[in-house]
């Protein structure tokens, strides 16, 4: 058993919500992620909230990863996670995010479902890290 | 036979410096033997190795030894090293360009205003990202993004509100935008006229760069082929309507962003201004009458010396690629002038009081590489729009560059200097290496395409991220030298109601003007689209009816299709 | 939709969520996956499965994406499963196929799944094979399967397909040659991709001659297409048309369904033995202990073979 337990990687959507064309940062998570032994689904530039709800919930992700540069964060987010809702599956997916969004926006994302937030100059191994514990802490695998 | 071999190659001309330099050597082995030196290797900021010592056998090394007449030159003299003009800054500074705009035109207005009454020499117009897309601010997939990284600009009526009692003929204004670059233009031709300042009299820059948006900075909305034919619609109409208008700004400032390293910045911008060239040679266009309207945009980055010595390389690439690859006669096509912006992705969130330092000794390397414009970052950017008074200390680091450090007070200063010059010729010979490369790939687009330069880019910039994870590269304050501090305040916020005031300003503007001048101008647009004629005239038509840019962009939509996206992981 | 129960109950209801969380318990060999599909598997050999192979950066995403427009316009449900390699020194994997399918990802009628290929021993088509039964109960009319056209377990894959589409690309010179001892005897239609590039002519003639010398009663024809701009799409498509009523004639559908379901089977056998083997080798089967004898010339390795068969199979009585 154990072994096919191994075989089992954290899937993980990796999207870039709203019109900003900044990837550099969601490509190195991707590929962070990746080296780390997950499966990243990665889904490109300009995702609209239900293109990112849609894509995570037939990949069936453990994982939705957002990076977002343009400041839209507070209309967008809380709108995915909506949208997991009313497919019930908020409680299956952990929901992150990152890029630069100000400190005090945070609390509010966080009431509105993202579970945690990245800011710039966060290391790749943190998020790895977050990532790992939560999905073990959720019994998801 | 191998013997005579090596005596023949261990016969080169033994060198004047060879005695003193051994001495040298012993003494550095044996001070490393007591005190050895930090690193094993020594890196630029972009990775390549660096020597302990550059003297003058660093530029004879043959078979390019460095030649001062061909290689440098005089300022205002090809190959350009040393500067497009032959007094540089002694004549006239650099232009002080402060890239800006959020919220609504009248907004933006307000703060171009403070700028030109603060010594602000020209302006730059940061537009919101569904302008930059194409997109109306009543369109769904504005939502939450109106007003955010720049301005929103639907119709002529919001441009005309931007420029408000700021004389067109009296200013330089940089653009950017891309994709929608000819709506933009057209908007501000437009506004011109209605100021009563003819055409032939604006002056200014469109970033017009599209080739780059597909690498790296993503607001592109039409496939290749199509995008690259606006662009040579433009060129051929502001050679003959708008002659000192600069009619790209071939960027490599979104690709050192993106994480490449300085070599790949060189040969991917200037591999770029290649694909615009043919273009342009393609449609018919005489190249010396295009050319000396070519612009780029370079990053400032934190190698101080390896920055400088890019600049300078740019110049001399661009050059000798223009007289002898292309055949242009004009010297004015040789000379390569660029505007520059401190490396936004230097700065840091943490600490960002550090990032004022940051920006002051990238500001030195643009001018000590010769810029022709600057715009200098302020420190809170990494975390929001810069405020007020974040932007009047990037400006004032700029005026003190200018005014008390004396480094433009005399052309080039640094040329002759061992180290400069043999990474100058270094990164001349790596970009043309790139260059040679896509060269064999079809060309930039065709590169683009299959990936290639992305991979590149990516492949940079995850080495970057990892070599600052591991601490192998600091960056002061972020993996070094942490401290505990309160989360940053008084930010900008960017009003959310922006949207709706936008989408109220649409609904007017498309209630008061003639819908049917309106309807035939879209009509002409889409017939050239789908021919051959210069879509620039019946653009410029479109705008002055107060067609909005989505109405204008949606007509060429249709036409062209999107691009889609190449991904590179 | 924690027991196979829950889950089947949730995707005859067609809800996707299950169909989503089935094909992940199939991609992780769990039993439940099995269980649900061994209750409906009557019920499914609807959909029309497509493969579409070919070498990384022939554009096999676009054509899918425009073959998804197409069936899409004739009102169809569409399921994809694109294929992308597992990096065999990580685990982990970026599956970006997606992002060329963009305009479908809110269409509730396009069920879009990435897969790894993983690292299991022919896990691969195993997996695949149950995802698209999994797609079929959820009611796709034409299910796409878009694989990298390399290796023996993406050649697996494409067995399972009721016709499968190889894309070539021009250039590719020495690269057909060397696939096409496993790849191009699955295809059934070839297109030759960006036909806008230089030697695309030359590459579609090189093709029909190797098809030429080598082919039972369907010769597979080649289109030359530029699937960026919707070119040749229309004689792809009749391609595979012309392909589906050839394999309609007679029994022919029957018997390509026969020999997929054969080759599924003995490949189930085979991943089931080998995975009992490696479960058992080290307390059981005691393969290094023979192995060592063999080395040592005490045991031929022939005799062994026989001695580890009288093991597992009597185990599995």
């Amino acid at each position: 058993m154990s072994e096919v337990k191994q075989a089992n990687p954290i899937r993980v959507l990796v999207a870039k919500p709203g019109l900003d064309g900044h990837d550099r940062g969601a490509k190195i998570v991707a590929r962070a992620l990746r080296d780390a032994g997950m499966e990243v689904i990665y889904t490109g530039l300009r995702q609209t909230a239900e293109q990112i709800a849609n894509a995570a919930i037939q990949e069936d992700v453990d994982v939705i990863a957002c990076s977002i540069l343009s400041g839209a964060h507070n209309t967008l987010l809380p709108k995915i996670y909506k949208l997991l809702c009313e497919e019930d599956a908020q409680e299956d997916i952990l929901f992150i995010a990152g890029g630069v969004i100000p400190d005090e926006d945070i609390p509010g994302l966080k009431e509105q479902g993202v579970a945690e937030i990245f800011t710039p100059g966060t290391p790749t191994t943190s998020i790895i890290e977050y990532i790992q514990d939560a999905v073990k802490r959720e019994g998801k695998l | 036979m191998s013997d005579s071999k090596e005596t023949l190659g261990a016969q080169t001309q033994p060198h004047y410096l060879d005695e003193s330099l051994a001495e040298y050597q012993a003494q550095v082995d044996k001070v490393n033997a007591r005190f050895p030196e930090r690193k094993q290797e020594f890196t630029t900021g972009s990775g390549d190795s660096i020597q302990r010592l550059y003297t003058p056998k660093d530029l004879e090394a043959q078979p390019n030894a460095f030649d001062y007449e061909q290689d440098l030159g005089f300022p205002g003299q090809y190959p350009f090293t040393r500067g497009v003009q032959p007094t540089m800054y002694r004549g006239r500074l650099w232009t002080m360009r402060m890239y800006a705009g959020f919220g609504t035109a009248e907004e933006s207005n307000a703060r171009y205003k403070y700028l030109v009454s603060q010594g602000s020499s020209g302006l730059s117009v940061a537009f919101d990202l569904p302008t930059q897309i194409g997109y109306d601010s009543d369109h769904d997939l504005a939502e939450g993004e109106v007003g955010k990284v720049g301005v929103a600009i639907d119709s002529l009526a919001d441009m005309e509100v931007l420029f408000d009692g700021i004389p067109l003929d009296q200013v330089s204004t940089s653009m950017t935008i891309n994709a929608p670059a000819s709506v933009l233009l057209a908007m501000y031709i437009a506004v011109g006229e209605k100021q009563g300042v003819p055409a032939s009299k604006l002056r200014g820059t469109i970033q017009n760069d599209i080739l780059k948006e597909y690498i790296a900075r993503g607001t592109y909305i039409f496939p290749t082929a199509p995008s690259m034919r606006l662009i040579t619609d433009i060129f051929e109409y502001c050679a003959s309507d708008v002659p000192l208008w600069n009619t790209i700004s071939i960027s490599g400032y979104h690709i050192r962003e993106a994480g490449s390293t300085a070599a790949q910045e060189l040969g991917f911008t200037i591999a770029n201004g290649v694909a615009y060239v043919e273009a342009a040679l393609k449609a018919g266009l005489d190249i010396d009458l295009f050319a000396p309207r070519l612009s780029f945009f370079f990053n400032a980055h934190n190698d101080f010396l390896e920055e400088i010595a890019k600049f300078r390389a740019a110049r001399r690439i661009w050059a000798r690629l223009m007289k002898e690859r292309f055949g242009a006669k004009n010297p004015k096509s040789w000379a390569l002038k660029f505007h520059t912006q401190t490396g936004g992705s230097t700065l840091t969130a943490q600490q960002p009081d550090n990032n004022i330092v940051r920006v002051a000794i990238q500001t030195l390397a643009a001018v000590l590489g010769g810029t022709q414009s600057l715009h200098t970052n302020s420190k809170d950017e990494a975390l929001a729009l810069p405020t007020e008074s974040a932007v009047q200390v990037a400006l004032r680091t700029q005026q003190i560059v200018a005014h008390e450090s004396g480094v433009a007070n005399t052309v080039d200063p640094l040329a002759g200097s061992y180290y400069i010059e043999a990474k100058t010729s270094e990164l001349e010979e790596a970009a043309l290496a790139y260059i040679k490369r896509i060269d064999d790939l079809g060309g930039s687009p065709k590169a683009i395409d299959a990936g290639y330069i992305q991979d590149e880019i990516m492949d940079a910039a995850y080495d970057h991220q990892k070599l600052v994870e591991s601490q192998e590269r600091i960056v002061v304050g972020m993996n070094k030298y942490i401290v505990e501090e309160p989360p940053p305040s008084g930010l900008l916020k960017v009003d959310l109601s922006v949207g709706e005031r936008q989408k109220e300003k649409i609904a007017a503007i498309k209630a008061s003007r003639n819908q049917e001048q309106v309807t035939d101008c879209l009509t002409a647009i889409r017939q050239a689209c789908e021919g051959e004629e210069n879509v620039m005239p019946l653009i410029l038509e479109a705008v002055k009816a107060y067609a909005t840019l989505g109405e204008i962009c949606g007509v060429m939509r249709e036409v062209f299709g999107e691009y889609q996206q190449s991904v590179s992981l | 939709m924690k027991t196979a129960q829950s889950l089947g109950l949730a995707l005859d209801q067609g809800q996707r969520r299950a169909v989503a969380r089935l094909i992940t318990w199939a991609e992780r060999n769990d039993p439940r996956a099995y269980q649900v599909l061994s209750e409906r598997y009557a019920n499914t050999g609807r959909a029309f499965v497509l493969g579409v192979s070919g070498p990384p950066g022939s554009g096999k995403s676009t054509l899918t994406d425009a073959f998804i427009r197409r069936l899409r316009a004739q009102g169809q449900r569409v399921g994809v499963i694109a294929v992308d390699p597992t990096s065999p020194f990580t685990g982990g994997a970026v599956l970006g196929d997606r992002v060329r399918m963009n305009e479908h990802a809110t269409d509730r009628e396009v069920f879009i799944r990435s897969m790894g290929t993983r690292g299991h021993l022919g896990g691969l088509s195993k997996a695949t094979s149950a995802a698209i039964l999994a797609l079929d109960l959820y009611g796709c009319d034409t299910i796409i399967v878009e694989t990298v056209g390399v290796g023996q377990s993406e050649v697996d894959v494409m067995r399972v397909c009721d016709c499968t589409l190889m894309v070539m690309v021009p250039g590719l010179g020495d690269e057909i040659q060397a696939i096409k001892a496993g790849v191009m005897e699955v295809g059934d239609v070839f297109v030759v991709n960006k036909s806008d590039l230089a030697g695309a002519r030359r590459t579609a003639r090189e093709l029909r001659a190797m098809l030429d010398l080598n082919h039972g009663e369907w010769r597979p024809p080649v289109e030359q297409i530029i699937a960026t701009q919707a070119e040749g799409l229309d004689a792809a498509w009749t391609a595979i048309e012309t392909f589906i009523s050839f394999n309609a004639e007679g029994n022919r559908a029957y018997q390509r369904r026969f020999e997929s379901v054969k080759h599924e089977l003995l490949g189930l056998m085979q991943s089931a033995i080998l995975e009992k083997a490696s479960q058992s080798q080290a307390h059981v089967l005691k393969i290094d202990e023979l192995c060592a004898q063999i080395t040592r010339r005490e045991l031929d390795p022939y005799s062994a073979l026989n001695q580890v068969l009288a093991i597992l199979f009597s185990a599995t009585r």
